[in-house]
């Protein structure tokens, strides 16, 4: 039977050239010359696993004013991901059985990515009482992330006790780390900069401090944990010593926390207000090492779109959080290929493999080999592009608009199914059966 | 740009002494004494070298006359009518006797009379001080172009000129020489 | 002359445009001591009083200043809540506008509304900052720097900086725009700052500050004698949230009493930019001693904003290039 689609002449993570066949739903055969019913010419271009994002915000049910499960799924498509996982802070909080099975339906069926809804930790968010994890786990969702992101799970008791609950379900705790007392009303970074600003500040200590905590929590329990956005190089540290100790500990960075600091904020701009904030520029570099150097496991977005009008006003006023899908790739390619200082293969390790692996998504993430599930990124490295307004996602708070980021996703291929061609949105998705 | 010079030092002198008997004339016939009820003010900046010039002058003819008491400046900038077609300007000392200016003659000075619409703003400003018996005023030069019915009491020199030429008024307290330049 | 079209900033005068817009204050105070408060400069132009939070004393002061130089005045209270997410400011904004304000002062309780207002596109006219959160006001800087200016030099204060002059500025320094104000234009004149307070109550990093930091006010006043001694206001919300443990600890520390009045030097002078809690950070002896320059800075304030309204909104316009 000839396959449906060649990608030819395509570069694979390791620099090898090659042809990559696709089958209905699967990489049918990789080599070269290879014949099939559509060829396609990816001469110069590379190809990764489809981008697996472990946080993103789809906002729902509950604020469909900001972004929508299928408009958010269309724009991670654009920016090569062929899974994305839920975060649970929607209204009503994916904290049932119920609500977690609906996001997951709902990411069938737009059809353009894997949707894997995130479990609260506890219910509503409200920090004190464990929500039904078992219920989620064994749902048809599936659930293996459980995070309260957004808040802070603070109580160290019920740290403790959903540590050591997630076990009974192969499941990982992802902790937004924030000592919430420490950070009442913080605005930015506590820094240089917000003592000239006048901003509330928000020490480095109060995201330190909680890791500090949960991964001594991790070891003494005998669990996994996983830290969302890590920002600062004292986090960056205690990870490394962590690891060090065997301690089971994955860890995350946002695109914008490998790009931008707080000097930014002078602007008053409120598009870089974000949780956690934008650090000084030697946070930044502590970042990109760590990412460099295996320290820091993945990068996830943290996309996080808001309304106009909750950005369009002062400051204080300002909701917290950026766009981030459909520039994620680029910014990989910025700090790990155009910096000279690693490798397509370390791309495709923080963006597909180790996020797939931590979120145990057993059909995405796979080596691009045969057998593999087709879900495929092919991005063009040569290509410059200036951020523009304009984008899948229902909200405009981008911090890189006329900004000149590297590469360009060219086609995403979900399952076999082209969600992206020559660049453009499929206008459809794929239809499962 | 060619320069020539259309009063010399000398002449400056003539001039002021001339104004200044003038100005003890016209105040008799009003006031029947020459120095009563005189305030004479200066508008900055040469305007109040000529000022003290003629109040020099005039303590000289009538020399039991205080003329510290009489002799202050006016300065004009918040009242012009050019504010904001023009860089800002900054604003100088404005400085009245102590006597005031109600129901006082008071005589402006002012080196050049132009268009007319700095003592315009004069007018203005001293509307705000009080009210006057009477203002007159007194210029070392009358270019002609007025924009405005204004017109001197006393002057020392009429010279047409041309828009396009400029006058230049030198006063030794301040420019180190006397003379008056036109030039083209 | 900066022919800048706003003022957000202390930051944003260059020296010589400080200087000018104090000497042209100085040409105002002449007018206030005038039987006809009066002048006909910004006939014709419409200011308007944006305050979102409380301050009667700063509105009236810009109401004064407008109306001496005879513009049309409008006065907008608004209590800006964080609920209504901001959309006070930027419809209201856009109202005025409609309205045809050429300039507008605003007073608002978060940093950077100012810089927002003026380059958000929503208003086109000359911004005024009046006190923008924790973060400055400008025009209280100005009439400090012009009281210190008036006390050290007299009728001859025209032309001249604080070159040398040392102010200490005490209290709540971490919370308080007119602290960041004065240190920044108090630096541009040449002056030198101290910042006396609890430790809580300055920042965590003030590496970006040209200060030097105390915590002992005793200590400061002996070693550094200033010339210049500024109390902060001290609000008792900041003990609830526990930045000093009482009110009594902090004034013994803290406060400017009788004791720490006798050590100021002979020629030294004690501001407030007010209103006063008389009894926490100063005493009544202090307050109403003859080195107190409360009530100046109050008239002063008139003069000093008259002469930034006049520095804004009169001359030719220079193209905002931001």
């Amino acid at each position: 039977m000839p396959a449906n689609f060649i990608l030819k002449s395509v570069s694979l993570p390791n620099g090898q050239i090659a042809d990559i066949a696709i089958t209905d739903d699967k990489i049918s055969e990789i080599g070269l010359g290879l014949i099939g019913a559509e060829v396609i010419d990816c001469t110069g271009l590379v190809a990764l696993p489809g981008l697996v994002d472990l946080h993103t915000h789809l906002r729902e049910p509950g604020f469909e004013q900001s972004e929508t499960i299928f408009t958010g799924s269309q724009a991670a498509a654009l920016g090569g991901f062929t899974a994305v996982h839920a975060m649970a802070n929607t209204m009503p909080v994916a904290d049932t059985a119920g609500v977690v099975e609906q996001v997951a339906a709902l990411g069938r069926e737009a059809g353009y990515v894997d949707v894997y809804p995130i479990g609260a930790v506890t219910v509503g968010l409200n920090g004190t009482q464990l929500s039904e994890i078992g219920a989620m786990a064994n749902s048809r969702a599936k659930v293996r992330v459980f995070s309260d992101d957004g808040k802070c799970v603070h109580d160290p008791v019920i740290m403790r006790r959903a540590l050591e609950y997630v076990k009974a379900f192969g499941g990982v705790v992802a902790q937004h780390a924030q000592e919430p007392r420490l950070t009442e009303g913080a605005q930015m970074n506590e820094g240089r900069v917000s003592a000239e600003l006048g901003l509330v500040g928000w020490p480095a200590v109060a995201e330190e401090a909680i890791i500090a905590r949960d991964v001594l929590l991790a070891e003494h329990v005998g669990s996994r944990v996983h830290i969302c956005h890590i920002s600062t190089a004292g986090s960056v540290e205690i990870i490394r010593w962590a690891k060090a100790r065997g301690i089971d500990v994955t860890a995350e960075v946002t695109p914008h926390h490998l790009l931008l600091t707080d000097e930014l904020v002078r602007s008053y701009d409120s598009v870089y207000k974000v949780n956690p904030p934008l650090r000084t520029a030697e946070d930044v570099l502590a970042v990109r090492a760590a990412l460099i150097d295996g320290t820091i496991d993945i990068i996830a977005t943290d996309h996080a779109p808001h309304p106009i009008e909750a950005k369009d006003c002062e400051w204080n006023a300002a909701a917290f959080g950026m766009l981030g899908l459909e520039t994620a790739a680029s910014i990989a390619q910025e700090v790990l290929i155009e910096s000279g200082k690693s490798s397509w293969q370390r791309v495709a390790e923080v963006l597909s493999h180790a996020p797939a692996r931590i979120g145990a998504d057993e059909e995405q993430g796979q080596e691009l080999k045969v057998g593999s599930f087709a879900n495929i990124a092919i991005i063009d490295p040569t290509a410059k592009r200036t951020i523009v307004a304009e984008s899948a996602s229902k909200s405009k708070n981008s911090p890189y608009i006329g900004l000149e980021l590297p590469g360009r996703v060219m086609h995403t291929v979900y399952r076999g199914y082209f969600t992206v061609r020559d660049g453009l949105l499929a206008s459809e998705g794929k239809k499962h059966d | 740009m060619s320069s020539r010079t259309v009063l010399t030092s000398d002449d400056i002198d003539r001039a002021v002494t001339r104004i200044a008997h003038e100005i003890l004339e016209a105040n008799t016939a009003l006031q029947k004494s020459g120095t009563a009820n005189l305030v004479i003010l200066g508008i900055p900046t040469r305007g109040v070298l000529l000022a003290e010039r003629i109040a020099a002058a005039i303590s000289k003819a009538e020399p039991e006359a205080d003329v510290s008491q009489m002799l202050g400046r006016l300065d004009i900038t918040m009242y012009r009518d050019d504010l904001a077609s023009n860089p800002t300007r900054a604003i100088t000392e404005t400085s009245i006797p102590a006597q005031g200016i109600d129901d006082k003659v008071v005589v402006l000075v002012d080196d050049v009379l132009f268009s007319g619409r700095t003592i315009r703003a004069a007018l203005d400003a001293l509307n705000d001080f009080g009210r006057p018996r009477a203002v007159r005023l007194a210029v070392l030069v009358d270019r002609g172009h007025r924009e405005l019915p204004i017109r001197a009491d006393f002057v020392g020199k009429n010279l047409p000129t041309s828009r396009e030429e400029r006058i230049r008024v030198q006063l030794a307290e301040a420019d180190g020489t006397n003379a008056v330049v036109i030039e083209s | 002359m900066s022919q800048n079209k706003h003022l957000l900033s202390a930051a944003d005068l260059s020296a010589e445009a400080a200087i000018e817009i104090l000497d042209t204050a100085e040409g105002m105070s002449n007018v206030n001591e005038r039987e006809i408060k009066k002048l006909p400069t910004l006939r014709g132009k419409t200011v308007v009083n944006l305050f979102f939070e409380d301050s009667t004393r700063t509105r009236i002061s810009f109401e004064l200043a407008a109306k001496r130089l005879s513009a049309d005045v409008i006065n907008f209270s608004a209590k800006g809540s964080s609920v209504s997410k901001g959309e006070s400011l930027k419809d209201t904004a856009q109202t005025l506008e409609a309205m045809g304000a050429d300039a507008v002062v605003i007073r608002h309780p978060a940093s950077g509304a100012a810089n927002v207002l003026a380059h958000s596109g929503w208003i086109g006219g000359s911004i005024v900052n009046a006190g923008d959160g924790t973060h400055e006001h400008p025009t209280q800087a100005l009439l400090d720097a012009f009281t210190m200016r008036k006390r050290i030099h007299g009728s001859a204060s025209t032309g001249k900086n604080l070159s040398g002059v040392k102010v200490a500025i005490v209290g709540d320094v971490l919370h308080s725009r007119v602290a960041r104000s004065n240190l920044l234009l108090l630096n541009t004149l040449g002056a030198e700052v101290h910042f006396v307070a609890p430790p809580t109550l300055l920042p965590a990093n003030p590496a970006n500050w040209q200060a030097k930091l105390h915590y002992s006010l005793d200590e400061t006043l002996k070693t550094e004698k200033p010339d210049v001694v500024m109390m902060l206001r001290v609000q008792g919300e900041r003990m609830n949230a526990s930045y000093f443990p009482s009110e009594r600890e902090y004034s013994r520390i803290w406060g400017l009493n009788a004791d720490r009045l006798a050590l100021l030097k002979d020629t030294a002078i004690l501001m407030h930019p007010g209103p006063m809690n008389r009894g926490l950070e100063i005493d009544a002896v202090a307050a109403d001693s003859s080195k107190s320059t409360v009530l100046e800075q109050v008239a002063n304030g008139v003069s000093v904003r008259m002469a930034v309204l006049f520095t804004l909104l009169s001359g030719e316009r220079v193209s905002d290039a931001s």
